[in-house]
Formats: structure tokens, sequence, C-alpha cells
């Protein structure tokens, strides 16, 4: 059994591929509770998709695919808090025309240059073919977020619980959702290695939502996401070495898994203990 | 709406000016962007510290967005708002708002602790953690909202009536010299609402100036001595007796109230 376990680590591309997934899912799993209570799904989705043409500019021109990936997505981010700034334009609006229009310049790209038509990597990630320099920066996007989740906990919170109070008290809600838009950017070009663009969502979105049904505190919501992040990088791997199947779609499926659990069994809040009370307060 | 990211949490250095008004308006005009009519026309009022004052008037009338004005969320579009003294924004510390129950997002995962802390960022600002008085002013606001023992209860899952003690207590850690409370009555309970009514005369009598919007009239001659009927501009200002004629009752309501009515109203300021 043990031998059953760490055999899959006897492989140094098996190792970068774990400390990557578990990387990009504690990144996601802590911003993860903003995007989920905050409704910035979307936003995470577009992201996403608009790092393609930054990955194919930097492939074209021999630069690193992440810094490439990163600059589309800051850009992404700031594109679309600058356009719905002032409500002229809606924030879902804006959000899909950016969301589209920079993917839609990636396939043209992407069309040009004949040597590079491996479009799957990018689309369902590629955990398995994380570089070591890919690993460092990895590491470094998420001492970024960590850092400033705890250090600007409390605007984080003021600013999304009562805007009018963060306007009140000399803060600005405008400032610290472009700086969680930044954020945003880093960890989903981190994520895009692990389980790609189509399905990052998953990531951002699954581990707050699963963990959100067992706890209503915001940093539990935090670290109990982070656990479901790991555990699920942790069951794709195996799953990919044993099974021979796609690493990221069963990073995924175990985070989906997870959620149904949770919603079915939570305590007091799972489909089951509430239907379980309606019928007691029936029989009684 | 642009804020100078310093201001936060930096510590007032404009001394309220002695002898000067709680809060000044003079002449404040302002219309929200692609409104055809503004939403305040050469609104101009005076309260003194100590005083406690209802806001009435239809809806629509502008209350919300005078309380808007004063707390520094929107800027006029003319005319001059004075706080102690001092304009709009150059201290605040010294104002504190109890916004409209639907401009929070309750399901937000906060606890009852965390909200009432939130008064005390004003004081603490950019990467500094509560100290130990901070966390001593949020458990005597709770205890003095009677919430102690929802401290770590997320405010989402709590009863109108307690959620707004939670913003009230939020308030009292903020320690504020002016009180603006928009609808702060809407879906509370009796006991709830003698509670703040009781809390804020406490504020009242230490100097404190508090202003209420409110549409429910028949609380005003119990708990008012001053009413402002605000209609875009100011429609009458003074004792809640003069303010609540049939004249504004029927323009709040929209409807002709007998006139039997209005003197129940008001017969509860001589009684």
């Amino acid at each position: 059994m043990v031998e059953w376990l760490v055999e899959p680590f006897t492989y140094s591309f098996m190792v970068r591929g774990l400390l990557a997934g578990v990387l990009a899912g504690v990144g996601c799993a802590i911003l993860s509770a903003y995007i989920v209570w905050r409704g910035m799904a979307f936003v995470g989705d577009a992201i996403a998709h608009a790092i393609l043409p930054g990955i194919v500019i930097a492939f074209t021109q021999g630069i690193s695919l992440f810094i490439g990936a990163l600059v589309a997505a800051v850009l992404a981010a700031l594109g679309i808090g600058w356009l719905s700034r002032g409500g002229e334009v809606k924030e879902d609006t804006a959000i899909g025309v950016m969301f589209s229009g920079f993917f839609a310049l990636g396939i043209l790209l992407l069309s040009m240059v004949t040597s590079y038509q491996d479009l799957t990597h990018i689309l369902f990630g590629d955990i398995l073919g994380v570089s070591q320099a890919e690993l460092w920066m990895m590491l470094g996007v998420v001492a970024i977020v960590l850092f400033a989740v705890i250090a600007f906990y409390k605007e984080l919170l003021v600013t999304s619980f009562d805007p009018g109070h963060a306007v009140a008290i000399g803060l600005s809600p405008e400032m610290v959702r472009y700086g969680l838009l930044l954020l945003l950017a880093l960890t989903v070009v981190t994520a895009i290695q692990t389980v790609g663009v189509v399905l990052v969502i998953a990531l951002l979105v699954t581990p707050a939502a699963a963990a959100s049904l067992l706890t209503h505190r915001l940093p539990r919501i935090m670290a109990l996401g982070a656990v479901f992040a790991m555990l699920a990088a942790l069951v794709g791997l195996y799953a990919s070495y044993y099974a021979n199947i796609a690493s990221g779609a069963t990073i995924v499926l175990t985070l989906t898994g997870i959620f149904v659990l949770a919603f079915l069994f939570a305590p007091r809040r799972g489909l089951v203990w509430r239907g379980r009370a309606a019928r007691q307060k029936q029989a009684r | 709406m642009s804020l100078n990211p310093l201001n936060y949490g930096k510590t007032c250095t404009v001394p309220p000016v002695p002898g000067e008004a709680a809060l000044e308006i003079e002449h404040v005009t302002f219309r929200y962007p692609g409104a055809p009519e503004p939403a305040l026309e050469d609104v101009t009022l005076r309260i003194a510290p100590g005083e406690r004052v209802a806001l009435v008037g239809p809806n629509g009338a502008g209350k919300s967005t005078l309380i808007k004005l004063v707390a520094a969320l929107e800027k006029p579009a003319s005319g001059s708002i004075r706080i102690y003294g001092n304009p709009v924004g150059s201290c605040h510390h010294r104002v504190a708002l109890v916004p409209q129950r639907s401009e929070v997002d309750w399901r937000f995962p906060v606890t009852v602790r965390d909200v009432v802390m939130m008064g005390r960022y004003v004081h603490l600002g950019w990467l500094k953690r509560p100290r130990r008085e901070d966390h001593e002013a949020v458990e005597r606001a709770m205890e003095m909202m009677q919430i102690s023992d929802l401290a770590g209860r997320q405010v989402g899952e709590l009863s109108g009536g307690q959620q707004q003690r939670v913003m009230l207590a939020r308030t009292l850690a903020h320690d504020a010299d002016l009180l603006l409370l928009d609808e702060p009555l809407n879906h509370v309970d009796v006991p709830t609402q003698e509670l703040i009514f009781h809390v804020l005369e406490k504020l009242a009598a230490q100097g404190r100036a508090v202003i209420v919007s409110t549409h429910d009239l028949g609380i005003l001659p119990i708990h008012f001595s001053r009413a402002i009927f605000l209609d875009r501009h100011v429609v009458a200002d003074g004792p809640v007796g003069e303010v609540l004629t049939a004249e504004t009752l029927a323009r709040a309501y929209g409807v002709h109230l007998c006139t039997e009515r209005v003197e129940a109203i008001n017969g509860r300021v001589a009684g």
C-alpha cells in the first residue's frame, strides 16, 4: 500500500506536478472565498480565457509563457475594471466583451503561428509538464496572495460587506476591487498550468462553494477550501499515474465530488440533514 | 468616487471648531448622473451638538441622498456641508453611518464581532491589526446593544432587529460625534426599537448629534423633539408638532388625512 502511494513520486515530474497542483490549489482556494461571496466567478473565467493571446505572443517571441499569460491576464483584469467603472457599461457586459475579444485574438494569433498548434495543453492543462522555474514563480504568486489576503483582511472584509461604510471611513472599494482583480489574474495564470483555461473556473469557485456549506467563518472557508484543493490535486495525480487519465479533469471532478458530498451531508445545511429534520418535525 | 488612499486610518488632525454646528448644510444641490431632476435642491439646515433630529418625507424625497452627502458617499453639485466647522471628509472619525438594510451584503460570511470591529477600522487604517483597546471597545459596544451572546454568529442568520443592533454597535465602536441612521427602524422588533432610542438618547446626552431618517411618523412625537420634512428641499423644520401638519402628512402619504388623525399623532406630543 505504502509502495503504491509512494511509487509515483519517485519520478521528479510527478513531484513537480504535485507541487504545482498544491500551489495552484491553495492560491485559488484562498481567493475562492471572495470569488464565491462577492459574485466574481464570471470575471475569473474571463481572465482565464483572456490569457490566450499572451501565451501565443510569448511563444513567438521566445519569452516565458508564464510572463506572457500574466501580462494578458493583468491587462484583461484592468480592462474589465476600467470599462465598468463609470456604470455606463454593466460589469458582466464588460466582462463578456473583453473575454471574447481577448480569446478570439488568441485564436487568430494561433492560426498565424504554424509551429505552435497544440491548443490542448492550454485548454486542458499540463500539470506534468511544469518546469522548475515555473514552480518558483507559482510559489511567488501564492506567497503574494497569502500576504495580501492577510495584510488587507480588514479592507477586503469591509468593502465586501458594506461598501458604504468603507467609503465613509475613507477607504475606496474601487481600489480594493482592482487589487482583488490583480490577485485573481496572478492566481489564474498559475492554475492554468494544472487544469487549463476551460476548467480554471472550477478551482476558483468549487473549493469555497463546498467549504461554505460546512462553515460560515471566512478564514475557515479559505483553509477548508485549500485542503479540498490539495486533496483534489493528489487524487488527480494518482489517477493520471495509475489509470492514465487526464489529471486536470480528475482534479476538477474530485472537487465536484467533494461539493456534492457537502451539499448532501453537511451538518444542518445538507440535503439529508434538512430532510431528516423536516421528517422529525412532522413526526412530532 | 476618488478617495485619497492615504486618508484612510489617518488620525484626525482637524479638531471640532468650538461654537460651530455639528452639521451645517448651506444651499446644497445634488443631481444623480443622468437624472432629469435634482434629488436635492437648495437645502439649508443646521443641527447643533446634542440634538436628535428626525428626517422625514415621502419616498424619493432625498432623505438617503442627504445622508450620503454628509457621509461623503456623494459630492454635492453646489453648496457647502460642514461638520463641526470642518468640510466633509476632513475627518472620517467624526461621522458614522448606519446604511439602509439593502446597501449591505448580509449573506457575506462575517460574524457579529467582525462587523462591530469594522467600527474600529477608521482608527486603525492600513496594515494595523486591532489592539487591545479596540477589542475592548467592541465588547463594550456589543454589551450595550445586548448582542454579546451573538458575537460568534454569522450576521445573515440573525433577525432584522438583531442585525440593526449589530449596526448600531458598530457605530458605537466607531465613537463618532455625528451619527447618521438611514431608515434604522425597518423590520425591527419593538424591544430593539426601544433599545435603539434609549442608546441614541444617551449618545445625544453626551453631546453627539443624531440624525435618523424614517417614514414611520407615528414614533416621531415620542422620540424626537425636532423633525425636518424633506421633499427635495426643506419643506418644514422645527418641533415635531409643527412639522407634522395635515399638509405635510398628505404630502408624505400622498393622501389627505382627516384632521382627527393628525391631532391623534400630534396629541402624543402633549401626552
